[in-house]
């Protein structure tokens, strides 16, 4: 009975210190803490900023040039990339040798573990920009001393010979930005008519929450082809992936132009809003000291929620041929070499990998997303 | 030992916590005797509501008892302990709602809005007793009479929404009695209601007691109540039980120093402060500082919430307004500084240099400068303070508006945080580390900050526990006496306005139906509905119950009589 009554040790002494740092613990200390019980958030949390990280040393990481086509390796499948060698601490993959099925007229590749190839880190490499504008010679890992006909695809190689690794890579940036970009979109529309609906009320509101009805009963595959369609086939690609965010945020801004609408509302019969007002406080003053700090947590977990179903938006629509296309790498674009049922049986890989990079990048979004949600009101449970 | 029905020994309830355990009962022992009524008494937090929802073993998750036993004297003579049933098991559930049954404080969500109030009550008889459809019905109509509720052949049918307050409390009680209880647990049953509807579900439970010879174990924080239903009294305190005892030795020789301070605090608020019996009367010819005219302020559904309302607060003066929920008061108290918007009457304020200007109709320039003269505390603790600013930005902020900065906006807060019985180094706290009272307190400073002349005080204390209330308004007092305030004291409370208010008018439904001098108001009411609501307070004193003796006012009898 009496091990029941005591308090675990760790909160006995210091229980005084953590009463008196909650009493000046702000909205955002007391937002983190309950974000930081939920631990499938916190985890998603750092698979999302490696993933970003990722995708902004694209060109570091990626051991090959993503466009880079090499006819001796079509469809080569993934290498193991082998940390030991004898023993001793030596990553090498094993290189690949091809025959000829000449019954199924199909190149076939066997690794031969009898010629390893060393893989080491910091390889020199053609010189490029890393983020546009730091000019580098070398790569995070590679070949050592590559020579004509060693290859290393630790995700296997597509129908030109490209390495899937790097591709997968270098679309993350493409995939992943387009994400935010998307959602900033969405951000600048459906706080600012959110906004004017929730404060304005009356037929303003009405007018734009029955054009929000109205948009989101549009099924939104047909209408993005159709908005897709009128994309001239000339442009540049990156006007291209613009007007495609443009497009994917077309539907997402609505979700979030109803949240804000609706905490404009509950909050403004607040008690400390009255009274802000009672104070002299203009109307201004009140939607920027007041309103905006009691939601921005709500709108920082709506959007993390909305960058997912960007990203699946994108991915849907360059899979069907009418987002971006190639040259921009995408996983909606790596998707597409997959669409042939002969390719994916051949190298599945073409299509496990990037779909793998999807799944992952929007589990840990959507779990991040919920975290943040939940903790978003930290003053439920506290007072 | 026969006429013991429910016996607890040592009830320990615990809730695990992230720093711990919170022992919310903490070895709580009783006895309750058939056709007896124990009242549970203890501020919020006591842990008097879990005390009983651990006998039916109804705690909310994660709580569980952890020790002590329930022995219920079931109507066979055996005995069981309930403590020792499995919460979601066959046992107790054939206990809950068949012996003992319970009411809740809030009749609205604890009854279904989606069946037919019928339906409901009978559900109970058909799971215990296997009840047909025909016979259930004439059992519910039975209740229904039972419970005194008018015309029981049509509201049978009707749902949950389309009753006020006090006729969904009367079908929660018919539920309750459906399988005939030989233990009713009451959990705060009138604190959501107006006093007078109070009064009348008091005198219900007691009757059906009688008839019913049912053992009832009441719950609340009101010691009126107590007072004049208790045959028992136990007093808890931060999950223990302070004292128990008849409601006799509880009131008049109380033994223990919580129920004492608890008795004190009750008793201080019968009779004038002392602060404000000795103070020289408001000279007759004094202008008044706010006279509000004819005053009419309905809302867009069409309820005319405030009906030609005239009143007058002189300087220094504190003018309270009751009534009960739904009579205007708020909305009134909100019109005066124009929160909403009315459509007919004027108020007219006079500034200090002898302008008057009238508030209903001001621009925005002058309604500006008679908001910093004129302010408001609101009645809910939490609600009032935004969470996310700590009590310095909070205080500082009508400062900031007014153009304060720097240095002086700094001593500024810090004295008043004084002024109010704060620390001055809680500043950077946010309002989540404070308690209700001292909520409160930071919401008075910032009503002060600006060094107003009248204050609209929105029933200020009805969301604090008794113990505090005093001490909340004692310091409003003290604050009018020091900064020459006057007072608009809102409240439904006849207490707190008797405790400080040097007039009163009495709102009903919309429109004021009589003001004088505080004590010529209580002492010799001239209005029946004054009589009524009077009638219907519970009275801290065993001794002197009147309650059932009370005066009943009917609105549309007495608009008849007068023609």
């Amino acid at each position: 009975m009496t091990d029941i009554v005591s308090l675990p040790p760790e909160t006995g002494p210091s229980l005084d210190l953590r009463g008196k740092d909650m009493a000046v613990a702000g909205q955002w200390r007391l937002f983190w803490l309950k974000f930081k019980k939920h631990k499938v958030a916190l985890v998603s949390l750092v698979v999302i900023i490696f993933m970003y990280l990722v995708a902004a040393l694209a060109d570091f990481i990626a051991p090959y040039d993503p466009n880079a086509t090499n006819s001796r390796f079509t469809y080569a499948p993934p290498q193991v990339l082998s940390l030991l060698l004898d023993g001793s601490f030596q990553p090498h993959v094993d290189q690949l040798k091809m025959t000829l099925n000449t019954e199924s007229m199909r190149r076939e590749f066997t690794p031969d573990p009898t010629k390893p190839l060393p893989v080491s880190f910091f390889v020199p490499a053609q010189p490029y920009r890393l983020l546009g504008f730091i000019p580098m010679q070398t790569k995070l890992f590679g070949l050592a001393n590559p020579k004509p006909g060693d290859s290393m695809y630790v995700f296997g190689a597509d129908r030109l010979g490209r390495d899937i690794f790097s591709r997968v890579v270098h679309g993350a940036q493409v995939s992943l930005s387009i994400g935010l970009v998307g959602v900033f979109m969405s951000l600048i529309l459906g706080v600012t008519i959110g906004g004017i609906s929730g404060f304005f009320g009356g037929w303003v509101d009405l007018g734009i929450q029955r054009l929000i009805e109205l948009l989101r009963s549009i099924p939104t595959i047909p209408l993005w082809m159709g908005f897709a369609a009128a994309i001239p086939v000339g442009w540049p690609p990156l006007r291209t992936y613009f007007v495609i965010t443009l497009i994917v945020s077309l539907i997402g801004w609505t979700s979030l132009a109803r949240e804000v609408r609706g905490k404009f509302l509950s909050l403004r019969g607040e008690d400390f809003v009255t009274a802000a007002r009672l104070d002299g406080m203009s109307e201004i003053g009140i939607i920027f000291h007041h309103l905006v700090p009691s939601f921005i947590s709500h709108i920082i977990a709506t959007l993390t929620l909305a960058i997912p179903s960007m990203i699946l938006a994108e991915t849907a629509l360059s899979f069907l041929g009418i987002g971006l296309q190639p040259p921009i790498i995408s996983w909606g674009v790596l998707l597409q070499e997959a669409q042939n049922i002969r390719a994916v049986a051949q190298a599945p890989w073409l299509l496990f990998t990037p779909a793998a990079a999807i799944v992952i990048s929007v589990l840990a979004l959507n779990f991040l997303g919920d975290g943040l949600r939940d903790a978003a009101d930290p003053y439920e449970s506290v007072s | 030992m026969s006429d013991t029905i429910l016996q607890v020994r040592d009830l320990r309830t615990v809730f695990p916590t992230r720093t711990g355990l919170f022992k919310a009962v903490d070895g709580v022992s009783f006895d309750l005797k058939r056709g007896q009524t124990l009242c549970v008494v203890g501020e919020s937090g006591s842990g008097k509501s879990v005390t009983a929802r651990s006998i039916l073993q109804i705690v909310d998750r994660p709580g569980r008892i952890e020790s002590g036993s329930i022995l219920l004297t079931r109507a066979d003579g055996s005995i069981t302990d309930l403590a020792k049933l499995d919460p979601r098991g066959r046992d107790i559930r054939s206990v809950r709602g068949k012996e003992i049954a319970m009411i809740f404080q809030e009749p609205m969500s604890s009854l279904s809005p989606v069946h037919r109030i019928g339906t409901q009550i009978g559900e109970t008889l058909r799971i215990h007793f296997g009840t047909s459809k025909h016979e259930q019905r004439e059992r519910v109509l039975e209740l229904l009479r039972q419970v005194e509720i008018p015309r029981p052949e049509s509201a049978i049918d009707r749902y949950t929404f389309e009753f006020s307050g006090g006729m969904r409390q009367r079908v929660m009680i018919a539920m309750a009695l459906a399988c005939n209880p030989s233990v009713l647990i009451a959990d705060e049953p009138t604190t959501a209601l107006d006093v007078t509807t109070q009064a009348e579900i008091l005198d219900l439970i007691r009757k059906l007691q009688k008839s019913h010879g049912m053992a009832v174990l009441f719950i609340t924080h009101d010691m009126g109540v107590v007072a004049e239903i208790a045959d028992d009294v136990l007093v808890m305190y931060r999950g223990k039980v302070m004292e128990t005892g008849p409601v006799e030795q509880i009131f008049h020789a109380p033994q223990d120093e919580y129920t004492r301070r608890l008795i004190g605090s009750v008793v201080k608020l019968e009779k004038k402060a002392e602060a404000r019996t000795a103070r020289a009367a408001i000279p007759a010819g004094t202008k008044p500082l706010l006279d509000v005219r004819n005053l009419s302020m309905t809302f867009p559904s069409g309820l005319k919430a405030v009906d030609d309302v005239s009143l007058t607060v002189r300087p220094g003066e504190t003018l309270g307004i009751v009534g009960e929920s739904g009579s205007g008061k708020t909305t009134m108290g909100r019109c005066l500084l124009r929160i909403y918007d009315p459509q007919a009457g004027s108020i007219d304020y006079r500034r200090p240099d002898g302008q008057t200007i009238d508030i209903r109709t001001a621009d925005k320039a002058s309604l500006q400068k008679v908001r910093r003269e004129v302010r408001m505390i609101f009645q809910d603790p939490v609600g009032s303070l935004s969470p996310r600013k700590n009590v310095g930005q909070i205080i500082a902020e009508p400062l900031k508006l007014a153009g304060m900065r720097g240095r002086e906006l700094d001593d500024r807060v810090a004295e008043l945080m004084l002024q109010v019985g704060l620390e001055p180094s809680w500043r950077e706290r946010y309002p989540h580390a404070f308690s209700g009272g001292q909520r409160q307190r930071i919401g008075i400073a910032r009503a002060i900050a600006v060094n107003p002349r009248l204050i609209v005080a929105d029933e200020a204390t009805s969301a604090l526990d008794v113990s505090l209330r005093s001490q909340m308004l004692d310091l409003m007092m003290k604050l009018q006496d020091e900064l020459g305030l006057s007072y608009v004291f809102i409240s439904h409370d006849m207490s707190v306005i008797r405790y400080m208010c040097d007039r009163v008018a009495v709102m009903y439904r919309g429109k004021i139906v009589e003001t004088g001098d505080t004590d010529q108001v209580i002492n010799a009411p001239a209005h029946d509905y004054t009589r009524a609501l009077l009638s219907a307070i519970p009275h801290p004193d065993p001794r002197n119950r009147r309650m059932h003796n009370r005066f009943r006012y009917d609105a549309s009898r007495a608009a008849s009589a007068n023609g």
